[in-house]
């Protein structure tokens, strides 16, 4: 278990940290998620050692890591732009923190040639870093990581330099890695969607705190603020609350407690159809149903329906933004 | 920018006929001085006890420079890349200060500090010479070739970042391990590049040297400070030129040398 207790942490003026907690499942992967400048990375690097926090105390494992340096703290780092070592062979660096530790030779050469297999680099491990492309880049560095088989795994935005494809592909192969191996990982992004997809845990992070910590679900259906809420999703607002656009059910006739709306746009996106509505109050709402809903109701611009909220999610707007 | 085919042509032949005036014929003349009465008449200027003794000087210079440099220039650089402390500023400024200041200026302000009346000047009666000996041509040296080693390190420790070497700190190694096998390695280049500008500035420094050397041959005579002397004092020209030609083969040798490592270092 990794425990934040009471962290914080400044540069010059810039609060990045203030006063965070939290704790880290054994054997998870956590996704530490937010919008640049949240302090997310800045949180990670006092986990693993590269800064130093003013105030509060990090735990690894139990043992308080507070006043380690890095090189004590059993980790595996993975960065963002993947620190390849330019002027080692893919094979050195995996074998890197086996060699620092003096550990014979032979077991090296096994233990990098498995890690290389594992992470598909079977045929690379005379060529140079500047020979990989970014994926194999970072998956040298993630080999290079789990040689020295840390109890814990830090990755700061680690697919964040790669193209769409590539991010997506190495996202499902580093939750499949996880399911094997099941080192306690902290991812840290700023994407959403990865974040839903990969972690067993999220923790929101905005403006130097943590806002919401919990599963993907949970903080998708009861997110605790406007601004978790936002972050992990589409946003509409239906008299006064908060809701999912697909959480919104658009009614032909007059319904109890819903809402007349007057349809301004109907746009097809495939299976799903995206409503553009205007209360009869002026306010303008955003729906989202299937294309057999928006079939069935014969949707078009200029027709009058009833607007409810039919979700779990719903915040009330005056309430989320205190 | 669009050139015509003339234009560039007579710009090309300019810059030629510049080059050819200003470096090539004075250089090639020398040559062609020290050699005309053939080989055995240079080898016999150069072999003079006075000329050993100017070579080895030069060379004793630059084996203590060299390495006392890169120490020193190695520290600063790591300082000034990667650390963050008051009067950072300063040092910056303080580094390149050698660049700024006379040589001559340099040599004054050496005899003023280490002479018999300077602060140090108890050193002497100790029987310690400084100033007119090895040690005063050794600082003087230092500092006019101080910042070459920082200027050409400093650059390349910011752009290959610092990733590196906080990467090798979570695998385990320690800060004499990262330094070894991260750091170095990736400034190799820009090390070895700022190690030949010091040797060939080393070579060629005159003023700041010729106020703290005493200018003794066979003694405290560096071989630029031979040919100087040859020249003027002994009127001895051919022997000026002979000494000329071994600085200027020496001085190429450091600057083949530069040419390669430049190579390599665009190549890394």
């Amino acid at each position: 278990m990794i425990s934040v207790q009471g962290v914080s942490k400044q540069f010059g003026d810039y609060v990045a940290l203030d006063d965070v907690s939290l704790e880290i499942r054994d054997g998870s992967l956590t996704a530490l998620l937010g919008p640049s400048g949240s302090g997310k990375s800045t949180l990670l690097r006092i986990i693993g050692g590269l800064e130093q926090p003013d105030r509060g105390r990090v735990a690894i494992h139990g043992r308080d890591a507070t006043d380690l340096p890095p090189q004590r703290r059993e980790i595996g780092f993975v960065f963002q732009h993947y620190a390849a070592f330019k002027h080692m062979t893919v094979r050195d660096n995996v074998a890197f923190g086996l060699t620092i530790r003096r550990r014979p030779k032979d077991e090296v050469a096994a233990r990098v040639d498995e890690l290389l297999r594992i992470v598909g680099l079977g045929g690379y491990a005379k060529r140079y870093p500047s020979q990989l492309s970014g994926g194999q880049r970072q998956r040298m560095a993630l080999a290079r990581a789990l040689a020295v088989e840390p109890s814990v795994l830090l990755l700061d935005e680690p697919f964040g330099a790669l193209d769409a494809k590539v991010r997506a592909e190495l996202r499902e192969w580093l939750r499949r890695l996880h399911e094997d191996v099941h080192v306690t990982t902290l991812l840290v992004t700023h994407d959403q969607e990865e974040a839903m997809s990969i972690a067993d845990d999220i923790a929101v992070m905005d403006d130097a705190r943590i806002e919401q910590v919990g599963s993907p679900r949970e903080l998708y259906d009861h997110p605790s603020s406007a601004f978790v809420m936002g972050f992990l999703g589409e946003v509409s607002q239906l008299a006064g609350r908060l809701v999912r656009p697909h959480d919104i059910a658009i009614a032909a006739e007059a319904v109890d407690g819903a809402h007349e709306a007057m349809v301004s746009r109907v746009i097809h996106l495939g299976f799903e159809v995206r409503v553009e509505l205007m209360l009869s109050g002026g306010e303008a709402v955003t729906a989202q149903v299937t294309r057999t809903e928006a079939d069935e109701l014969e949707l078009s611009a200029g027709d009058i329906v009833w607007l409810r909220s039919a979700g779990t999610s719903a915040l009330r707007a005056a309430e989320a933004r205190g | 920018m669009v050139v015509s085919r003339g234009t560039r042509l007579s710009l090309r032949t300019l810059a030629l006929a510049y080059l050819f005036v200003l470096v090539a014929v004075p250089l090639g003349l020398i040559l062609y001085r020290t050699f005309e009465h053939g080989l055995g008449a240079f080898w016999d200027q150069v072999t003079t006890p006075a000329s050993i003794s100017a070579i080895r000087l030069s060379l004793a210079i630059i084996a203590i420079v060299v390495p006392l440099n890169v120490v020193f220039g190695l520290v600063t650089a790591l300082a000034l890349a990667r650390g963050r402390f008051p009067g950072r500023g300063a040092l910056q400024a303080v580094v390149d200060l050698p660049f700024a200041v006379s040589p001559v200026v340099v040599g004054v302000s050496l005899v003023l500090l280490w002479g018999v009346r300077g602060w140090f000047g108890g050193l002497a009666d100790a029987g310690i010479q400084i100033v007119f000996s090895l040690p005063g041509m050794v600082l003087a040296t230092i500092f006019v070739t101080l910042p070459f080693v920082v200027r050409e390190v400093e650059p390349v420790l910011h752009e290959v970042g610092d990733d590196q070497e906080e990467a090798a700190a979570t695998l385990g190694a320690r800060r004499w391990q990262t330094f070894r096998r991260i750091t170095l390695p990736s400034i190799r280049w820009g090390l070895a590049y700022g190690v030949v500008l010091t040797i060939a500035r080393a070579l060629g420094e005159f003023g700041a040297v010729l106020v703290v050397s005493g200018n003794v041959p066979g003694e405290s005579q560096t071989l630029t400070l031979l040919v100087h002397a040859r020249y003027i004092d002994d009127h001895n020209v051919f022997g000026a030129y002979a000494a000329s030609t071994v600085l200027m083969l020496m001085a190429l040798a450091a600057l083949l040398l530069m040419t390669i490592l430049n190579r390599k270092r665009e190549a890394a």
